[in-house]
């Protein structure tokens, strides 16, 4: 696999015109550095150091979460077709740059082809959630026949803000898996980037910030779990806590009990990623966390139903 | 309780409408028909067990602080043994019957419900202190239609869920409030049956009796052993049941602050959960509604069942403008209401549930007395024995302020101006709730932007406290989580697998 990285990696070679690059969080559409000053080393398969990712603290959090909660009615209340569209066009961008993802991933040990297959996975699984938006009110909405001279409707709204827990790997389909259904709710997100492999899911920053989807929508921490998920579970005015069952088992106990302080909702879903070595990772493997994915109860359980009654009288 | 009338200064100029001499002929519901045991076990497995002397609790009747019946309290051990008869009858015979079968049965209840009626609406308000007009206007139908609806969806369940399948969830551990004894059972039961699963159901400690007797009916139709058990009790026996470790689900209606410990307390197991909690809905009241309706609306969002009700319309907002005519004809309306024996016909407001709750409304009104309300309550004369408080209004209250932040759960409404849209929205969710909100106003479009902009499962327009089994109730934030009716209802009771119809 190293034979593989020689001619594309030159950028991030330790040759001499190479530009290494620093990675930030990715707080209310600005690239900056955690208010801790700390950082972690993120190094190749081969040991030899890549980059340095920030060790983000409470204070990272809390910034974060202002963010979301102010950009969230804006969010939730573009029409469901915009929301669309501004989710469609992370797929163009994401594909234009896919040369880029796969440069870092095999970087962190990828092999070329599952490098470009998780990003292949990634493009079509923001296109599928893309067609969500305004068919969600449509499949799980209902107008409901009271027996009273009332009419009645119940469909589905934005919860809030959501902290997301990134599963380690594969980080940036893991990512996605737990982002998208969240953006097509309407809801705004602060995520805790994958520890062990965290360059994608920084990179993809990039890609929101170049692409139309509004500043403090979506959040980027970077850190150790053990800063982060305390803070998050903690914190007032997250409304929602969403990972799957590959985060360490005392985590979750400590989302769920922390949770209770404001009545977090908490989704662990069942891990759609299974933990495997990157580069045997099989093209299988991504198929199916693709096909496990695409699932628009995922964007169900993240939105709140909402009833509104209104007399029929002449 | 001593007759204590608070007016202020402020209320003078309603004095002109104060004591009108309404007095109607007493106008009592007949009780013979409806028979009780003086003392209750509990329903296991298809039969009531011994009453137990030794954990024995007294049920009160609110409306004249009599003993009324007596319940066991149930132990861990008898806790086990409903839970050990649910799983039996999950893992074995209830397991075997299909969708059609289970609608059967449930068809039956709704059907039998609706015949014996009468009976149940009369014990409801004799045990819960409800006047018996809405006991048999609304808790009983209401639960008779829950199950009639539910029972339709246990063989169609094929369709309620898009691209997946269901299967029952297993034991489902219910807990249930007094203030909608059986329609809060009906809630529970029916969509948990109707999904394929088993219950053991604890009823609260003040509002045991309907619970008891719904028993009775599914002897009558022979619903197979263990489906259904009930234990009674308080608090103890409710962490016993939510602690016991072979239950699959919980399902929680109670308080916000129970419902937090029940949360905490079930984090390290893979449990399903849902909850109904607390709530502190307003009553947003523009200056382009029909006022004389509106009157009426606020007189239901906060006055139907003494207040007990966690989606009441608690906090009148009311539009400046027209804030001083609106309060006139409020406490012009609130004298007219009567307050008194829940089993008379003509009784508007009945007895609060027990002393405990009766002392925790005093301490509130007080509260917000003591942080600058002023305080006006209805003039009508009280029953001398049994709990009971007047409809009440609290002005001069600000957002912060106890009482427009915290439940009172009882007949107490504030009142705060509002003066923009806006200003109504950010008032109407700035608390920890998001059960429920209304919007008076005769203008379509405001009720959508509005309607849109509150945070709460339930928007009531030009309308309140309306109930449904078709219609999803639940709440956002700290008032719960899940819904209850409607195909939402059904969520909380099943797992869903994928059918293979995806992608």
């Amino acid at each position: 696999m190293a034979k593989e990285q020689s001619s594309d990696l030159t950028s991030h070679s330790n040759s001499m015109n190479s530009i290494p690059k620093t990675y930030k969080n990715y707080i209310n559409g600005e690239f900056s550095r955690t208010e801790s000053g700390r950082y972690y080393s993120v190094k190749a398969q081969d040991g030899k150091h890549i980059a340095n990712v920030g060790l983000s603290t409470k204070k990272d959090i809390r910034n974060a979460v202002r963010a979301a909660r102010k950009a969230h009615e804006f969010w939730a209340n573009k029409t469901a077709y915009n929301r669309g569209q501004i989710i469609y066009r992370i797929a163009e961008i994401l594909c234009g740059r896919r040369e880029q993802f796969t440069t870092e991933m095999i970087l962190l040990g990828y092999s070329r082809e599952a490098a470009e297959n998780e990003i292949q996975a990634c493009i079509e699984l923001i296109v599928y959630y893309a067609g969500w938006t305004d068919k969600i009110a449509q499949v799980f909405g209902s107008v409901n026949p009271v027996a009273s001279k009332h009419f009645n409707f119940s469909r589905q709204e934005p919860i809030g803000v959501v902290g997301i827990i990134c599963p380690e790997t594969p980080s940036l389909l893991g990512m996605l898996g737990l982002l998208l259904p969240n953006m097509v709710a309407g809801n705004s997100q602060v995520i805790i980037a994958s520890k062990r492999y965290p360059l994608p899911v920084c990179t993809f920053a990039e890609v929101l910030a170049t692409s139309d989807v509004p500043p403090g929508i979506v959040n980027i921490v970077t850190g150790s779990k053990a800063d982060l998920i305390p803070p998050i579970s903690k914190h007032m005015d997250v409304n929602v806590l969403v990972g799957d069952t590959s985060l360490d088992a005392d985590f979750r106990i400590m989302c769920e009990l922390e949770s209770a302080s404001n009545m977090k909702r908490v989704f662990f879903w069942e891990s759609f990623i299974p933990l495997n070595e990157l580069n045997s990772t099989p093209n299988e493997t991504i198929a199916f966390c693709l096909n496990s994915l695409k699932d628009p109860y995922y964007i169900l359980y993240v939105q709140e139903v909402k009833t509104t009654w209104h007399p029929v009288s002449e | 309780m001593s007759k204590k009338k608070i007016y202020r200064q402020s209320d003078r100029s309603t004095q002109k409408s104060m004591p009108i001499d309404w007095s109607y002929e007493e106008a009592p519901e007949n009780t013979s028909h409806a028979t009780f045991f003086k003392n209750y076990g509990f329903f296991i497995n298809g039969s009531f067990t011994k009453y137990d002397e030794s954990q024995s609790f007294e049920s009160i009747n609110p409306a004249n602080g009599e003993v009324l019946y007596r319940c066991t309290e149930a132990s861990e051990i008898d806790v086990d043994a409903a839970v050990k008869a649910a799983r039996v009858s999950f893992e074995g015979e209830w397991s075997n019957y299909s969708g059609t079968q289970r609608s059967h049965y449930l068809y039956r209840i709704a059907r039998m419900l609706q015949e014996r009626a009468r009976e149940f609406a009369v014990l409801e308000s004799m045990d819960g202190g409800k006047p018996i007009r809405e006991s048999r206007d609304i808790d009983i139908p209401l639960a008779a239609a829950h199950f009639f609806y539910y029972a339709g969806w246990a063989d169609k369940l094929a369709y309620a869920f898009p691209g997946k399948s269901s299967k029952p969830l297993g034991v489902c551990a219910q807990i249930i409030p007094w203030n909608f004894p059986l329609l809060m059972l009906a809630w529970k039961i029916a969509p948990a049956l109707a999904c394929g699963n088993t219950v053991v159901l604890k009823p609260a400690e003040t509002t045991s009796l309907t619970a008891l007797k719904f028993c009775e009916l599914l002897q009558d139709i022979g619903l197979p052993n263990g489906v259904v058990n009930i234990v009674t009790g308080a608090g103890k026996t409710g962490e016993y049941l939510v602690q016991h470790p072979d239950i699959d689900k919980i399902a929680f209606t109670g308080s916000t602050g129970v419902g937090k410990l029940i949360q905490q307390s079930i984090a390290e197991r893979e449990i399903s959960a849902t909850f109904e909690l607390g709530g502190k809905g307003a009553f947003i009241l523009f200056d382009d509604a029909a006022l004389n309706e509106a009157v009426e609306g606020i007189i239901n969002a906060i006055f139907f069942n003494q207040g007990h009700v966690c989606c009441a319309g608690s906090r009148l907002l009311v539009q400046e403008g027209v804030a001083d005519k609106v309060i006139d004809l409020l406490k012009n309306r609130m004298q007219h209401l009567i307050v008194g024996d829940p089993l008379d016909k003509n009784t508007d407001i009945g007895a609060v549930n027990s002393k405990t709750q009766l002392e925790i409304i005093q301490r509130y009104v007080a509260t917000g007395i003591k942080e600058g309300a002023s305080c006006y309550e209805c003039s009508g004369s009280l029953p001398n024995s049994g709990y009971y408080y007047p409809p009440t209004l609290l002005t001069g209250v600000s957002q912060s302020s106890t009482v427009v932040q915290e439940e009172i759960f009882g007949p107490v409404l504030t009142i705060q101006t509002f003066r923009t849209t806006d200003e109504a929205i950010e008032k109407a969710n700035n608390t920890p709730y998001g059960l429920a909100n209304g919007i008076w106003t005769d203008k379509g479009s405001k009720i959508f932007y509005v309607g849109s902009k509150l945070r709460s499962g339930v928007v009531w327009s030009n309308t309140y406290n309306k109930f449904d089994p078709t219609s999803p109730f639940g709440g956002y934030k700290e008032s719960g989580k899940g819904r209850e009716g409607g195909i939402s209802g059904l969520h909380a009771y099943v797992k869903l697998v994928n059918n293979g119809a995806m992608n």
